[in-house]
């Protein structure tokens, strides 16, 4: 066997094999087998995952960086080891630049009033895109009400992508943030955040990346991107909900104020003056969601196992052909065409509103996404009020993409 | 049969296509505009109550069919109806949407508008069919305008928005 063949052999994902580890997979809906194409909202949770928070759960759990007893010293040992895990699946250069928080609105509103409530002021302007999430909204349009700062927003043309020119004029030297999602939760998207930032970085304007539909789908490397902060969730990358990451470069957390005040997160307090820890501990106020940390650390080990690279090749193929499957249909019309897009499938269909799709496609097993996606902006952009979205993981499979197919015909039909 | 296509009947689809009383009543006495900021359905009601009876009344909107055809048959339901007559049948229809009336045993004045019972089976849709009813309700009491999430929607209960 040569080497191209092994290499040819590795890419190949057995999806069938990979469903025997999910549970949840194997249920049936109204009498149907369950076709889960929501996972841009939150994954599914495999068996290895779930053992390990039993195993946590069972053998191992007491507070941490407390006791000197031997149950907070495992507990302690496990909650920093899943840092380890998630600073070598993103590639960070230290562990102390990997913060635990609930999850990627947490990890963004931290920047927020860590970074944004200290270095952003008066006539200073945040820079985010049409394409964000309102996590990634939100929070700026408070800081800039509290600040008198300026929101300024990159356009996007008629396929969803960011206009990276207008990007770039949105510029000046009232510059001093700027906010962008990796991928589109909407519409799938792929933003070039690699030259985004390093644009920024010639600016002196640091950059913060939502992670939160990249870092389940693709390779994440933050040194290869550069980027300040890079945010994303658990629960959408086979673990928990209720824990997510903050990835931020080692001297920028340290300029940083605290973004919660409490146990665990100080050196020593008195009345008069309390010193703060260190990071990563000085963003991390109060117990953890310690079982949902070693969960995430868990689950990083198992799409590590598959593989970031095989797992983003079989969902593209996914994504291809279901791409090709709903073109050939007769009115059913995608809405987000970039030529760079990772497995998100936003669609409308004729004269039938979305969430009617979503209500039929659920009396076949079929679960999708029907709203607005949390990207009010994207919509009035499209002049749409909703979509209907469905999203893959590295489960899903051409099977399934051909349910979803069957079903939308029967959504016509209903509706003819 | 599935709770779904229960409700997807006929007569649902039928006033989706063809809504009636869809427009707006001129010289309108009552208006309010109705909104579900989860779904962004969005629609506005406006009637003429002349003696006490509501003598016109029309609907404007994008929605789904359910609310769509909600709104259209609740127009041709209360149509020259009286005030109180129609609040007694807002009430009966938010109860039997929610599960808390039962078309099927208890008494009540809905007629035709059963055909949405079976939207109580599907918890995320309840709002779609009540709004209509929810503004209908705010526009006999002058309130200008009313949302799902607002804090007086006995419905009040955010669906999660991921």
């Amino acid at each position: 066997m040569n080497i191209a063949t092994t290499t040819e052999i590795e890419r190949t994902l057995d999806a069938e094999r990979i469903r025997a580890d999910f549970p949840i997979l194997k249920l049936k809906v109204g009498g149907k087998p369950l076709v889960y194409l929501d996972n841009a909202a939150s994954s599914q949770m495999p068996q290895p995952v779930i053992d390990r928070l039993v195993r946590y759960q069972t053998s191992q759990h007491a507070n941490i960086h407390r006791g000197v007893h031997h149950l907070s010293e495992v507990a302690t040992n496990e909650y920093e080891q899943a840092r380890q895990k998630v600073k070598r699946f993103i590639n960070a250069r230290e562990e102390r630049e990997v913060i635990f928080t609930s999850g990627t609105t947490e990890s963004i509103n931290l920047v927020m009033h860590g970074y944004g409530r200290k270095f952003i002021g008066a006539g200073d302007e945040i820079i985010l895109t049409t394409l964000e999430h309102h996590s990634n909204i939100v929070p700026w349009q408070m800081l800039a009400e509290e600040k008198g700062a300026r929101i300024r927003v990159v356009p996007i043309n008629d396929a969803g992508e960011l206009l990276v020119d207008e990007y770039e004029k949105l510029f000046n030297e009232r510059t001093k943030f700027v906010g962008v999602m990796h991928v589109s939760n909407a519409l799938g998207t792929i933003n070039p955040v690699k030259s985004m930032i390093a644009f920024a970085h010639q600016r002196g304007v640091p950059v913060l990346v939502d992670g939160a539909q990249a870092a389940p789908h693709m390779r994440v490397d933050v040194q290869d991107l550069d980027c300040d902060f890079y945010a994303f969730s658990a629960h959408k990358l086979c673990g928990p909900t209720g824990i997510g990451i903050l990835y931020g470069k080692a001297a920028t957390l340290e300029r940083m104020q605290p973004f919660k005040g409490g146990g665990d997160m100080i050196l020593s307090v008195t009345f008069a003056k309390t010193t703060y820890n260190t990071i990563p501990h000085k963003f991390e106020a109060g117990t953890p969601p310690i079982a949902a940390a070693i969960g995430l650390g868990a689950a990083v080990d198992y799409v590590s196992s598959i593989g970031m690279d095989t797992i983003a090749r079989h969902e593209i193929d996914l994504l291809e052909y279901a791409t090709e499957r709903i073109n050939a249909m007769p009115g059913v019309r995608i809405i987000g065409t970039a030529e760079k897009k990772a497995a998100v499938l936003s669609f409308a269909i004729d004269g039938v509103h979305p969430h009617d799709v979503g209500t039929i496609l659920n009396q076949d097993g079929i679960a999708i996404r029907t709203g607005h996606h949390c990207a009010q902006p994207v919509m009035q952009r499209f002049k749409v009020p909703a979509t209907s979205r469905a999203s893959f993981a590295f489960y899903n499979t051409m099977r399934e993409v051909d349910a979803l197919i069957a079903g939308i015909r029967n959504v016509q039909k209903v509706f003819a | 049969m599935s709770n779904a296509k229960a409700l997807y009947q006929e007569v649902i689809l039928d006033h989706n296509k063809k809504p009636r009383n869809y427009g707006v009543v001129d010289g309108a006495s009552h208006k309010a505009e109705g909104h579900n900021p989860l779904c962004g359905d969005h629609l506005s009601v406006t009637l003429k109550v002349d003696d006490d009876r509501l003598q016109a009344i029309a609907f404007t909107g994008e929605s789904c069919a359910i609310c769509k055809a909600s709104a259209s048959m609740m127009t041709a339901a209360v149509k020259g109806k009286t005030r109180d007559e129609s609040e007694t049948m807002i009430q009966e229809f938010r109860d039997m949407s929610t599960g808390a009336l039962d078309v099927q045993t208890q008494p009540h004045h809905l007629a035709r508008l059963t055909v949405f019972a079976g939207v109580r089976d599907l918890p995320t849709r309840v709002k779609c069919a009540i709004l209509p009813w929810h503004t209908l309700h705010a526009a006999l009491n002058s309130v200008a305008s009313t949302s799902t999430e607002s804090e007086d929607d006995p419905m009040h209960a955010p669906i999660g928005d991921a």
